[in-house]
């Protein structure tokens, strides 16, 4: 089959692999018709994350078609078209049976601080991603769900980590009526976020990024008032002054691990890799939330330590909270939500990009070229 | 006279916005208002129905000795199979699992295993009919197809200050290797004709 494989920092190819086997009884394999690259992928792209090995596929974004299963499998059977969340979960541990899938206990042996991803380095367990035209499938009966009739396919790309997280990541800020949201980053799930708030009754939503073309997209997709940090000097005190002073009484960090805005910040962490991630978004949202508000945290970090503000997060008496979504605990009420019109998940893809050119998507997507804002993967029919 | 800024006094100055006027303006505006009724509330939902039919999934086979989290009981039942550890790299892998995830050296020595790790598949790969190729494994050729220039100037983009070190990272190194190779060679053919 072919695959997408990392062959060290900012490089990747496209090469011949074996189709993956089953190796469990409850293993699917299912063959790719559409993934993508998510603003997370860049991470193990920059050379960030510990146990990136050169070989490995990437990709927790995808749907397809089950092309074969284990013996225990029940739930789907050869043929279903399924989507696929991005969590690796077995649906029975201590914490897969309190609803924490992405904190599963049975699927990671490389660390026990998080679950099992797809395509996303050993220390998120050694699975091989979905940029690929086949992908192994771990407890099929507990994962995947079969597309309904009604759903584009495209939504059910965007439903397996990026709208799941940006609905999940609001849900963590404890929005109540009426409150001011802010949302650093107009990434993807930064603009699930912003769209996600005002479903849960937001009566402000301003969307903070660079880049004027996603702001573009946080007001016409999101609604949001927009901020450009970069024509500021200091961010944090204009967001004061946009709350006459009280902060925001919600922040959502959608930005994660290689957050611009602060040059020191961004070249330890991405470039020289000697924090785990670049908290610039984390520590604006500490020092621009109201005391005793709420920051949640859905932008990805990695394991190594980062230079965050805790001092101010203690004395502002924040509420911090985070998690990697469990990604099927979302969808029926975001199955309601689009079957509503309320969201159309797929208005965010912006390039569709043959698995065979996946080189020049990872440019594209990391140089943020071409108004890129979503970019799918997109199998090779013939 | 200057008003007093919201929190200083007991309530927000700035007026809400009507609750109808944002369901008019905004589609879905409220829907998941009741904190209680959101999909992740409670965190934690015991019981919930997961598709599993087991107490303890079955066990994959572990077909080489996989490297495990020492902060584990035991191997979990599944694990990925992807890129077993090898060469120089695996040593330094194995070595870092030694250590738990509380501990700074696991997670230099897995970084330092990464950057080994590239470059021994880089020089295996001269050896193949598919060596690496800068080149294309960067997709740098979409900065011309896709607008390199129009995407970065007259755009108030914050990581045009840094993109520059980019290509030092990824030539850089390779720059190195060829600079040190050339004075090995010149430094061997001066010895012969010593």
């Amino acid at each position: 089959m072919r695959a997408m494989v990392y062959r060290g920092p900012y490089k990747v190819r496209v090469e011949e692999k074996d189709i993956p086997k089953i190796e469990h009884p409850n293993d699917a394999i299912v063959r790719v018709s559409k993934g993508a690259i998510c603003g997370s992928d860049l991470h193990l792209y920059h050379g960030m994350m510990p146990d990136t090995r050169v070989g490995m596929t990437f990709g927790h974004e995808f749907v397809g078609t089950v092309h074969e299963v284990g013996s225990s499998v029940q739930n789907v059977a050869v043929g279903d078209r399924v989507m696929v969340p991005f969590n690796v979960y077995c649906g029975s541990c201590y914490f897969c049976a309190r609803g924490l899938y992405s904190n599963c206990h049975n699927v990671n042996p490389n660390a026990t601080a998080v679950g099992g991803i797809y395509g996303y380095s050993h220390t998120c367990g050694g699975y091989d991603g979905g940029q690929a035209e086949f992908v192994r499938v771990p407890f099929a009966d507990v994962g995947p769900s079969k597309i309904p009739d009604w759903m584009d396919e495209e939504d059910a790309v965007l439903l397996t980590d990026a709208c799941p997280t940006g609905y999940f990541g609001a849900q963590l800020g404890d929005i109540a009526q009426g409150d001011t949201v802010v949302v650093f980053g107009a990434g993807p799930v930064g603009l699930f976020a912003a769209k996600s708030s005002w479903l849960m009754g937001a009566g402000r939503v301003i969307v903070v990024d660079h880049l004027e073309y996603r702001l573009e997209k946080a007001r016409s997709f999101a609604h949001a008032e927009t901020l450009n940090f970069a024509e500021y000097d200091d961010v944090v005190v204009h967001l004061k002054k946009e709350t006459d002073y009280l902060g925001a009484d919600v922040v959502i960090d959608a930005v994660g691990a290689e957050a611009d805005g602060n040059f020191l910040q961004h070249v330890t962490a991405s470039k020289l890799k000697l924090q785990g991630g670049s908290p610039i978004a984390l520590n604006w949202a500490i020092d621009s939330v109201r005391k005793g508000g709420t920051v949640s945290v859905v932008g990805a970090y990695g394991p190594i330590f980062s230079a965050v503000k805790f001092g101010d997060a203690m004395n502002k008496g924040l509420t911090l909270r985070m998690n990697q979504c469990p990604v099927k605990r979302q969808w029926p009420r975001l199955f309601e939500h689009i079957r509503n019109g309320y969201l159309k998940p797929s208005e965010l893809v912006t390039h569709r990009i043959p698995l065979e050119h996946i080189a020049e998507g990872y440019h594209l997507f990391s140089a943020k070229l071409d108004n890129i804002i979503k970019p799918l993967v997109v199998a090779d029919q013939s | 006279m200057t008003e007093t800024a919201t929190p200083y006094i007991a309530e927000k100055r700035i007026p809400r916005r009507a609750a109808e006027e944002l369901r008019a303006q905004i589609p879905g505006w409220g829907a998941d208002l009741d904190p209680a009724d959101r999909p992740s509330y409670p965190r934690e939902q015991p019981g919930i129905e997961t598709g599993a039919h087991w107490d303890f999934p079955e066990r994959q086979p572990e077909k080489w000795p996989r490297e495990r989290s020492v902060e584990h009981a035991f191997l979990p039942p599944v694990f990925g199979t992807s890129t077993p550890p090898a060469g120089v790299s695996g040593a330094i892998r194995r070595y870092a699992y030694k250590y738990s995830e509380g501990r700074a050296a696991h997670w230099l020595l897995l970084i330092g295993a990464d950057r080994v790790d590239a470059w021994e598949h880089h020089l295996k790969s001269f050896a193949t009919l598919h060596p690496d190729n800068p080149f294309t494994e960067t997709g740098v050729a979409s900065e011309f197809r896709r607008g390199g220039l129009r995407s970065r100037y007259g755009q108030k983009r914050a990581d045009v200050n840094h993109q520059w070190i980019d290509p030092i990272i990824v030539g850089g190194p390779w720059v190195l290797a060829a600079v040190g190779l050339a004075a090995a060679l010149k430094a061997q053919r001066k010895r012969r004709t010593a």
